[in-house]
């Protein structure tokens, strides 16, 4: 396949900005991707915080504050499912075929759409961080960045595995079907809603295998940076900084999926 | 794009311009000189004309050999052969399910062909014994290549300006040059106060002209239409044919395909595609032509019987020239269908009456028509085009298509 032309460029930063301006005229996307994490957060959060305590860990780190980097990971997962079903509303309109007879590489689209759904979720997810300290999370300034850091590479990975599943199937409740048992079980098993160190046996292996689960671990680590909660989710001795490499091959790699879904059925 | 229009009046032998309707298909074209003529005082004396290359004759804008394509185990296609000059308005005419759109997303370089060959402005995208898809080949074919999808591919969220400058960009068209075009094309469809409209808002005719707009921002070679009549009214298919007018004027190719066979009868060649074959193809008149002289259709209280008479008493009506039989041995001379009696007739006009003399009380009434491409369609496959369940098949035959194209 030829991957990317000279025009990848252009042809990258005009998908990139289709999927912003598109975003922007549908207030209602915005309002859903933002506002049903934050009830999650406030209704489980607020429920669990008596009951809950941290294994191994101090005693003062409540639940609110141990669900908030999983309730950031969440609106990144939210936001990314939402901007790859666009992939199935081009499909269906015809505008995606109009894309695919341009003498643009599969690359150079795959890059455009996740990128663009990525920039989306990143943006939805970052004023998130200004309820840090409602969680009782203290926030400096390099932790802000550190954290947006990794925000960023976890939209990249989020919204290219949607991308991947949203290209294969050719129906919104198709998605729908992929994200309640594949996407949503992931998020659940990834240490952003109870810790790896109290999980059975079985679950604790899944865990270990679920790629999210070091990118929420990475997350955990930049936010909660100095305290003692920051070792729980990890798995093993993996630092923040591990876990932010970790979380970068994964973006890679489900960029790579993207790519593969996409090759073949024309002539390149 | 380095292949110049051919360039009426330096090559007196050549194709000059747009070309008239050519009779039949056209073989191979004519050969020109590869060597400077610089014997021709004619075209030294005049200083004017450009360079001394001689016009290379264009190669063919497409051309076929034993093109097949199947889905698992259905055969799309079986295996067609046809030629598109550069310069004409060629249709594919035919009923749904006769593999216009696996034809069209072939075209379109959406699918690599399974079988034979197919060369679209001079690029092979698939030659047979080749082994595969041609690396790059149609990559370089579609930045000169423009395509309208039956379900114009509009982003309905943005306004119409939006989506040429983004399908611009995809173009590798930007800046100045890109905003040019895009005044020149809105100016060419009367979309120019509509610039600022989300593509949502136009009705249908409005949105297959800014498709048309779209598609024509990198200046194709060709331009390639999928039932592009489908869902405008008279007026906006008025439009979109003077917009292909024009557009042939400038030397583009147009391909399109259609159920309508008032559509492929404003082509300059049509091929009637039927069962993933190529029945017939020519001009319109040419193929009419070969109905012999009238279609009429005869109602009465009992047609099986009055086709039965009617046929016994031809011959000693028209002595010397019966209805000609098709070619295809379907005997359609006179034949019930729809629950009236249809037959075609040498100079109808003159012999009807004396039909309806001879047959007393058996004819309701008489219709003697000049045939249509219609009638053609039925005299090589022995069925209707019939547009309307042609329609409800739609949704069928185009899903299946759309699928396949990501394995």
């Amino acid at each position: 396949m030829s991957a990317l032309t000279p025009l990848a460029p252009l042809a990258i930063a005009t998908l990139w900005q289709r999927e912003l301006t598109r975003f922007f005229r549908q207030p209602s996307r915005i309002a859903a991707a933002a506002l049903s994490p934050l009830l999650f957060w406030i209704l489980i959060g607020s429920g669990f915080s008596s009951s809950f305590r941290l294994p191994g860990g101090p005693a003062d780190v409540s639940y609110l504050r141990y669900f908030f980097p999983g309730v950031i990971v969440l609106v990144l997962l939210f936001a990314a499912i939402f901007s790859t079903i666009s992939v199935i509303e081009d499909r269906r309109e015809g505008f995606l075929q109009g894309v695919l007879v341009a003498p643009v590489g599969r690359a150079a689209i795959v890059a455009g759409k996740v990128l663009g759904g990525a920039t989306l979720a990143w943006l939805q997810a970052l004023p998130f961080l200004a309820l840090a300290p409602l969680a009782g999370v203290h926030l400096t300034w390099s932790a802000v960045l550190a954290a947006a850091g990794v925000m960023a590479l976890l939209a990249v990975a989020l919204t290219a595995v949607g991308f991947a599943f949203a290209w294969r199937v050719d129906s919104v409740q198709g998605f729908h079907a992929v994200m309640n048992l594949v996407l949503v079980p992931m998020w659940l098993l990834s240490g952003a809603f109870f810790p790896l160190a109290g999980a059975a046996a079985w679950m604790s292996v899944l865990m270990r295998l679920n790629p999210l689960t070091y990118g929420v671990a990475a997350l955990r680590g930049v936010l909660d940076a100095g305290s003692g909660a920051a070792a729980s989710g990890l798995p093993g001795a993996m630092g923040p900084v591990g876990a932010s490499v970790a979380t970068a091959l994964l973006a890679l790699l489900a960029f790579g999926a993207g790519l593969l879904v996409t090759r073949g059925g024309r002539v390149e | 794009m380095s292949n110049p229009a051919p360039r009426p009046g330096l090559a007196p032998g050549a194709p000059s311009g747009p070309p008239a309707p050519a009779a039949g298909s056209p073989a191979v074209p004519p050969m020109i000189p590869s060597t400077p003529n610089v014997l021709n005082p004619s075209s030294a004396s005049s200083p004017s004309s450009t360079p001394s290359t001689v016009p290379v004759p264009e190669p063919a804008a497409v051309a076929a050999e034993g093109l097949a394509f199947s889905y698992g185990g259905r055969v799309a296609l079986q295996g067609i052969h046809f030629r598109v000059e550069p310069g004409e308005i060629f249709g594919f005419l035919g009923p749904n399910g006769g593999g216009k759109t696996t034809l069209f997303r072939l075209l379109a370089t959406l699918m690599p062909p399974q079988q034979g060959s197919l060369r679209v402005l001079g690029e092979e995208l698939f030659g047979s014994g080749a082994g595969g898809p041609r690396q790059g080949a149609a990559a370089r074919v579609r930045r000169r290549l423009g395509v309208v999808f039956q379900a114009p591919a509009l982003d309905l969220q943005l306004t119409v300006r939006e989506n040429l400058v983004h399908h611009g960009h995809l173009y590798g068209l930007r800046g100045r040059d890109l905003a040019r075009r895009i005044d020149r094309e809105l100016g060419r469809f009367g979309l120019a106060d509509r610039a600022g409209d989300r593509a949502l808002q136009l009705s249908g005719g409005l949105r297959r002209r800014a498709e048309l707009a779209k598609a024509l921002l990198p200046e194709p070679r060709l331009l390639l239409l999928d039932e592009p009549s489908t869902g405008l009214d008279p007026g906006a298919r008025r439009d979109l044919w003077s917009a292909l007018e024009s557009l042939q004027a400038e030397g583009v190719t147009v391909l399109l395909t259609t159920h309508f066979m008032e559509e492929g009868d404003r082509c300059g060649r049509i091929a009637l595609l039927d069962g993933g074959r190529i029945v017939a193809e020519g001009t319109p008149a040419a193929l009419k032509d070969e109905i012999g002289g009238d279609v009429v259709t005869l109602s009465g209280p009992d047609p099986e019987r009055l086709a039965a008479d009617l046929a016994a008493l031809l011959p000693a009506l028209a002595p010397g020239a019966p209805p000609r039989t098709p070619p295809s041995g379907a005997e359609v001379a006179v034949e019930v269908r729809d629950g009236a009696v249809r037959l075609e007739l040498d100079r109808a006009h003159e012999r009807v009456a004396r039909l309806a003399a001879l047959l007393p009380g058996r004819i309701d009434a008489v219709t003697v028509a000049r045939p249509t491409l219609e009638d053609v369609f039925l005299r090589r496959t022995g069925r209707r085009l019939d547009a309307e369940a042609a329609d409800a098949a739609d949704a069928a035959d185009v899903r299946p298509d759309i699928r396949k194209e990501r394995r």
